[in-house]
Order: structure tokens, then sequence, then C-alpha cells
């Protein structure tokens, strides 16, 4: 056991496995925060009746304004993304295995299900996805971006490149959608991002090889042992010396 | 000559608002036959005079058309094109270039700001600047190239059409100081019908491709020209021989929109009701167990 936690026997309490990094959580939330605010002042354009989110930046001007700086931040913050979670998110067979009892992964039939690493092909296909299109968006943007780069390209590239950038953010938005909704029906999933750490039961549940992967790499942590590690006992006070 | 033309709207940008139909519109345009126009730019100067717009001083680079294109405070602007014809003979081609107020404008179609872009009744399209946020989007949406973007102040302008003279019977600037009465200020119907005269006096002089320029494409326009080569304006420094609304536009601001809230529509109820049919994925005391038996396993190893 490699963890640099007290070791003390099961208590029959939960156990933990450690999932994600407190630079990788706030690096994800960084381009939660960002996507969001790129998706409302986005749609508030996008279509008429949603005109009146131009309120939420302060108006039509300044939401048309501030919308590509928020891009270029989000382009950034999701590259760092790229890089930390692309190999863990490469394709392999049991993916495929996986697509195939699609209809059992949407009825929690997790008996029928093959054991998988940490990314099933649904993440996997969010990461891949999120990549494409936030590049799309973001070349196509820089085009349509008049008030910098209104000058290199004729009108007839802008028309493409509206149309490019207005369909990857209809396809992002989608796949977010569903990013979040399994967040929301997967339970046990939110403390991943939140905390750092999920219970083994639910990486027992989902992605069992990852699990076993932990276990001989780092061990499972138990209850006592998170809490013993977040709360050091105090020093105890040397006894003063004897006069 | 079209008197105190009312100023009820038939279209506006973003908004789905009806258009009030009972007084019955007269639709005005501006009619300008090129083969009587001599190229004095009275027009230009009495446009930036009207409308109080002065462009910064710009290059000489030896033609005559000046400044070299549109721009924010250039509304309409005298384009000069050296044609020679198949007899070998030169002809000086001069269009007054400006906004056609199309009767299908793409810039009012493309604008995602409620009231930036207003069609009236009339068929004059204008810009409303205080709404207006400066996205550019009617640049993309005009198959004439013609609105402008102002670098200080991010909003579009163009061609008004005189909107403020017309409203009060008073014909646009530029129309007013033609010396040649190359540009006249009217209803529609009757611009064609002066058109018609135009046409048939320029085939006897052997102008036998004379034409009226009131494309189709985008519904008519409310700014028409009087061509000698009708039946091929880009003669005429690039006039689009059949303008109509870009497909990329078409797509962009037709199907997509309606698809789009409809797929995201979509997936938040398909959301909802596929957790009301299979409930949440909870994490079992089973999962939790077989989890912990591992731990003692890996513990002990
Ligand atoms: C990655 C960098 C991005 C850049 C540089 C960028 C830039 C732009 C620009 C310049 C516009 C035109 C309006 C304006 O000037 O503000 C625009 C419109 C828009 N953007 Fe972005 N954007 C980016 C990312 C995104 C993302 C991530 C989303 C949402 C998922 C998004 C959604 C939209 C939408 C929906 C529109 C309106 C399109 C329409 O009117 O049909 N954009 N963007
Ligand atoms: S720049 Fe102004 S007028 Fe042009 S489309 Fe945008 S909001 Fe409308």
């Amino acid at each position: 056991m490699t963890r640099d936690v007290p070791h003390t026997t099961s208590d029959g309490g939960l156990t933990y496995v450690s999932r994600y990094t407190t630079v990788q959580r706030i690096n994800h939330w960084v381009t939660a925060a960002l996507f969001t605010m790129l998706t409302l002042s986005g749609l508030s354009l996008f279509h008429p009746s949603l005109f009146f989110l131009t309120g939420l930046f302060g108006g039509g001007p300044s939401t048309r304004a501030i919308h590509p700086w928020f891009g270029v931040v989000l382009f950034l913050s999701f590259l760092m993304l790229f890089f930390r979670f692309w190999s863990l998110n490469l394709p392999n067979r049991d993916d495929i295995e996986w697509s195939k009892r699609i209809g059992d992964v949407v009825s929690n039939r997790h008996d029928r299900l093959p054991e998988l690493g940490k990314y099933n092909a649904g993440q996997k296909i969010v990461f891949w996805g999120q990549s494409i299109l936030i590049t799309c968006m973001f070349l196509s943007g820089l085009v349509i971006w008049d008030q910098y780069f209104g000058t290199y390209t004729s009108i007839e590239p802008k028309r493409v490149a509206l149309l490019i950038h207005s369909l990857a953010a209809l396809c992002a938005i989608l796949i977010i959608f569903v990013h979040v909704y399994a967040g929301i029906w997967i339970k046990g999933t939110g403390r991943a991002m939140m905390r750092g750490n999920v219970t083994g039961g639910w990486a027992y549940r989902h992605h069992r090889k990852w699990l076993r992967k932990e276990a001989a790499a780092h061990g499972i942590a138990s209850e006592a042992e998170i809490y013993a590690a977040h709360h050091p006992a105090p020093a105890t006070k040397a006894e003063p010396p004897a006069k | 000559m079209a008197d105190y033309q009312s100023l009820d709207i038939r279209r506006r940008s973003a908004s789905t608002d009806s258009s009030p139909d009972v007084r019955g519109a007269i639709e005005v345009a501006k009619l300008i036959d090129v083969s009587k126009c001599i190229g004095c730019k009275a027009c230009q100067a009495a446009c930036m005079e009207w409308n109080d717009l002065r462009s910064p001083i710009g290059d000489n680079i030896g033609v005559y058309t000046n400044p070299q294109d549109l721009d924010p405070n250039t509304w309409t602007l005298m384009r000069f094109t050296e044609y020679e014809n198949p007899d070998g003979n030169l002809e000086w081609l001069i269009r007054k270039d400006g906004c056609m107020h199309c009767s299908d404008p793409g810039c009012l179609k493309a604008c995602p700001s409620p009231g930036a872009i207003v069609q009236y009744q009339n068929g004059i399209v204008d810009f409303i600047s205080e709404n207006c946020i400066g996205c550019t989007y009617c640049v993309k949406g005009c198959p004439f190239n013609i609105p402008r973007i102002s670098s200080v102040d991010r909003k579009a302008y163009k061609c008004t059409l005189c909107v403020d003279r017309v409203s009060v019977g008073q014909a646009p600037a530029c129309a007013k100081s033609c010396p040649t009465q190359a540009i006249v200020f009217g209803t529609k119907a009757d611009m064609i019908a002066h058109a018609d005269e135009r046409i048939i006096d320029l085939k006897t002089r052997g102008f036998t491709n004379a034409g009226l320029y009131d494309p189709p494409g985008v519904g008519g326009t409310h700014v028409m020209y009087v061509l000698h080569h009708a039946d091929s304006p880009q003669l005429y420094a690039n006039l689009p021989k059949d303008p109509k609304i870009s497909t990329l536009v078409a797509i962009w601001k037709g199907g997509l929109k309606v698809a789009g809230l409809g797929l995201m529509a979509a997936a938040a109820v398909g959301s909802f009701f596929h957790y009301v049919a299979k409930g949440p994925d909870e994490v079992d005391d089973h999962d939790e167990m077989a989890a912990e038996r591992m731990k003692e396993e890996s513990d002990r190893s």
C-alpha cells in the first residue's frame, strides 16, 4: 500500500478512490462556467426568442463584444483539459461492447455490461466531440469576429463560418446537455468533480477495470483514512522540563 | 411624387409582430437611369450634405471612383467602369451604388437584434442605430454588399433612402440634386412606367438589350436601374445578375434556428422522461461491499 494515510483495518464503512486532482477539478469547472456563459450569450443571438438573454451580459452590444473573449479563454482552458485527459480517452475494445449494449446502459442494467476502464464510450464521445467542436467554434469564431479579424476574409467565407459556428454550437450544447444529465442520473458522480473522489462501490459499478488498477497501484482508502488525512492529529505538547 | 408616406412598419428584424395592413401601402421607388448619368457626383455630394457625413480624405489611385468603396460615411458611391464593347468602342458605364431597399432584405433576415432593421410599408429599409448591436450579421445577409460597420461606434450604416425626407413628402437628396434627372423618385408603379418609356427610347437608339433592373430574386427592389445592357448587369461594377439571399444565410436563419430550438427542447424533455421511466442509476450495497473486499485484498498484499 503506497497511500500516505495511516493504515487501519477496514471498519465496514465506505471506501474511496481518488479520481481527480484539485487542479483538474478547477480546470473542469472553469471550462464549464465559460461554456455556460458562451451558451447563454451565443444563444441570445441565435434566436430572437432568446434575445432577452443579452440582459445577463449588460445588453446587446456588450454581449456581442464579450462573447468572443469568453471563447478565447474557453479555448485555452479546454486545451489544458485536453492535454490532461486525451490519453485516457483513447478508444478500446470495451467501448464497442459497451456501445452495443447501450439499451442496457440506459436501463441501468450493469449486470450485462463489460468491465470498463476510467471512461466509457459515452464519456469518450463527450471528450472527443467537445474537442472537435470547440476547435471548430474557435476557428469559425475568429472568422466572424469582425472587430479584429473582419478584414482577413471576404463575405462568402464569413457566411460559411457563421453557419459552421452555429451548427457546431448546437451540437456542442446538445452534447453538454447529455453530459449534465448523466451527472444527475448516475448517482455518486458529482463528488468526483466536486470532492475529487468516488466511493469504491461507484467505481466497482461503473469502472471496475479502473478500480482494479487503482487498487493495485494506490490502494483504496477507508472513510477513517480519508478523515485522518484531512484532520491530522494535533502534535502532543512536549512535557515541560522538570525543575 | 409620393406625399407623406405612412411610416407603418411592414417588417422588423428579429421580431414576430404582424404588420398593420388597414391603410394599404403605396410603395415608393428611386429610379436611376444609368444612360442619363453624366457622372457629376452631385448626388454623392448631396447625400453627404443632407446626412451630414464626411469620410476621411483617402488616396487617389487614378480612377474616378472616389472614395474607393462604400464606408460608414459614404452611403452612395458613383462607380466608374471603362467598358470596351464588341464593336471596339469605349463605353463609360457609371453606376450609383448604394442600398437597393430589397422587398426581401437579406440584412433584415440576418439581423439578430429586435428592431435594429425595419422595413416600412412604403418599402424603405432602414437601420435603427439605437437597437444595433454591431454584430455585422447584416453584412453577411446582404446580397449587394452594402452595409458598413463603423469602427467608431460599431454600428451598421447604409443609405436610408432619405426616409426622413420621404416621410415629409420630399424626394431623396440625391434625386433632388441630379442635374439630368437621371435619378427620379415616386411610387414604384410610376417609376416602372417611366422606366418603360426610357427603355423604348433606348432601344430605338440601338441599345437593344436595354431594360429595367428590378431583380425578382430579392422580391424586387425599391431602388431600380435602367441599364443599356440589362442582359449583363455585371458590366456595371459587378452589379449581380441574379441577386438573392445566400443559401447559407437562408439555412442558418431558417431551418437551423427551428431545428436547433426543437432539438434542445427535445433533449431536455427526453432526459426528464428517461429519469421518470428508468430512475436514477444508484450504487447499491452490493457494489460497496465488493469494493471493500477488493480493499481488503489489496491491503493484505
Ligand atoms: C471558442 C471560441 C469562440 C469564439 C471566438 C466565438 C466567437 C463568436 C462570434 C464573433 C460570434 C458572432 C457574435 C459576436 O460577435 O459576438 C459568435 C456567435 C455565436 N456563438 Fe460563438 N464563439 C466561440 C465559442 C462559442 C461556444 C463555445 C458557443 C456555445 C456552445 C458559442 C455559441 C455561439 C452562438 C450560438 C452564436 C450565435 C450564432 C447565431 O447567431 O446563429 N460560441 N461567436
Ligand atoms: S450590425 Fe446591427 S443592423 Fe447589422 S445585423 Fe447586427 S444588429 Fe442588425
